[in-house]
């Protein structure tokens, strides 16, 4: 996890700019109270995988911590929060517990190797440019509706090249 | 005096004689022995008894004679494992025909939900080449270790998932490993260090 307020601010925007982005329209951002939620994408499964990531960043303009406690997705039937870490060659997960906080004033990245969204029980499977909707859940601004753009396998998160 | 000169190069003889055989033992037992044993263990790879994605028996046998890149992981991953496996499909098509010359194989760590079936499906989004294997709790603990993998289960239910190690073992035509491709290594790294294993 990491704390972005400024970069993920102008990330987008800079990509865009740029044209660095090479993938799908990225989705609309989504405003609810102080809460704005960039662009949140996917990535294609394997046929037959039962699980996908989601990844977004969640900037909070507010004065007050919010916290990201639950949420669903279109094409799955589980939802969940993980933390990731790769440490000394293992890839390690766990569910995070409580929720995951929005600090006041700042942002949480969710991107691949690090804290995300598990999707848990795939109903089907991700294709590359197709729309997949879903939900957030925050403890104090509610329900956020969002979709994610789903990308190729294996695609990096947008502004973090492969080493 | 000539008398007392054989008696005195006699005992020196033997004095001799004792050490040379005395450093022989403790030679033998260092290098014979322990030395031997040390090498044992220190071995990463081995055989192996596993079904492929058709269900078919599989071991070792069925990879030499053609280097081999081995990786362990598991279909509910939904990071590493579709990453490293587009990652070995992109590296076996950029070695060109030489591709044909390796075999590629990715083994589960979770073999409760990962039946040949659900790998066989899994494998169609991958380059044809690449094998999938599962086994039984047992086969698959014993593979675990042969490898040196470390792979823990994390959380109960139909939910858990597994830390586990991520890199690709790159062993040769005889099953002796060449080397490691780390997770996310660098393209051209990857595919130096296949060609490596080719050339071994």
């Amino acid at each position: 996890m990491s704390f972005v307020s400024a970069r993920a601010a102008s990330l987008f925007g800079a990509l865009a700019l740029a044209g660095l982005y090479s993938g799908p329209t990225i989705a609309e951002n989504v405003k609810m109270g102080s809460l704005v939620i960039h662009a949140p994408w996917t990535r294609a499964t394997p046929k037959g995988a039962p699980v996908a990531g989601g990844y977004l960043i969640i900037e909070n303009t507010g004065d007050q911590p919010d916290r990201l406690v639950g949420g669903s997705f279109a094409a799955s039937a589980g939802f969940a929060i993980h933390q990731m870490a790769m440490k000394e060659g293992v890839m390690s997960m766990a569910p995070v517990e409580g929720g995951l906080e929005i600090p006041a004033h700042g942002s949480v990245e969710l991107g691949p190797g690090a804290t995300h969204l598990m999707f848990i029980g795939l109903k089907q499977q991700l294709k590359q440019n197709d729309t997949v909707g879903g939900t957030l859940v925050f403890e104090k601004a509610g329900v956020v509706t969002v979709s994610y753009v789903v990308r190729a396998i294996g695609a990096k998160a947008p502004g973090h090249p492969a080493n | 005096m000539t008398v007392q000169a054989t008696r005195f190069q006699l005992v020196i003889l033997a004095i001799l004689m004792g050490v040379i055989v005395g450093t022989g033992i403790l030679i033998w037992q260092t290098m014979g022995s322990g030395g031997g044993q040390s090498l044992q263990t220190s071995f990463i790879g081995g055989d192996f008894s596993l079904v492929n994605q058709d269900g078919k028996p599989i071991t070792q046998a069925n990879f030499l004679g053609k280097p081999t890149a081995y990786f362990f992981g598991y279909t509910n991953c939904p990071d590493a494992c579709p990453t490293t496996l587009t990652d070995m499909t992109d590296r076996l098509k950029a070695l060109g025909p030489d591709g044909d010359k390796f075999n590629v194989v990715f083994i589960t760590v979770d073999p409760e939900r990962d039946t040949p079936q659900l790998l066989k499906t899994y494998l169609e989004s991958f380059d044809p080449r690449i094998t999938a294997a599962t086994g039984t709790p047992a086969q698959i603990a014993d593979v675990i270790k042969k490898f040196r993998v470390y792979a823990k289960k994390v959380g109960e239910g139909d939910g858990y998932t597994f830390d586990h190690s991520t890199a690709v073992y790159l062993m040769d035509a005889k099953g002796n490993l060449v080397t490691l491709i780390d997770y996310q290594a660098p393209r051209e790294e990857a595919i130096a260090k296949m060609r490596r294993a080719l050339d071994s």
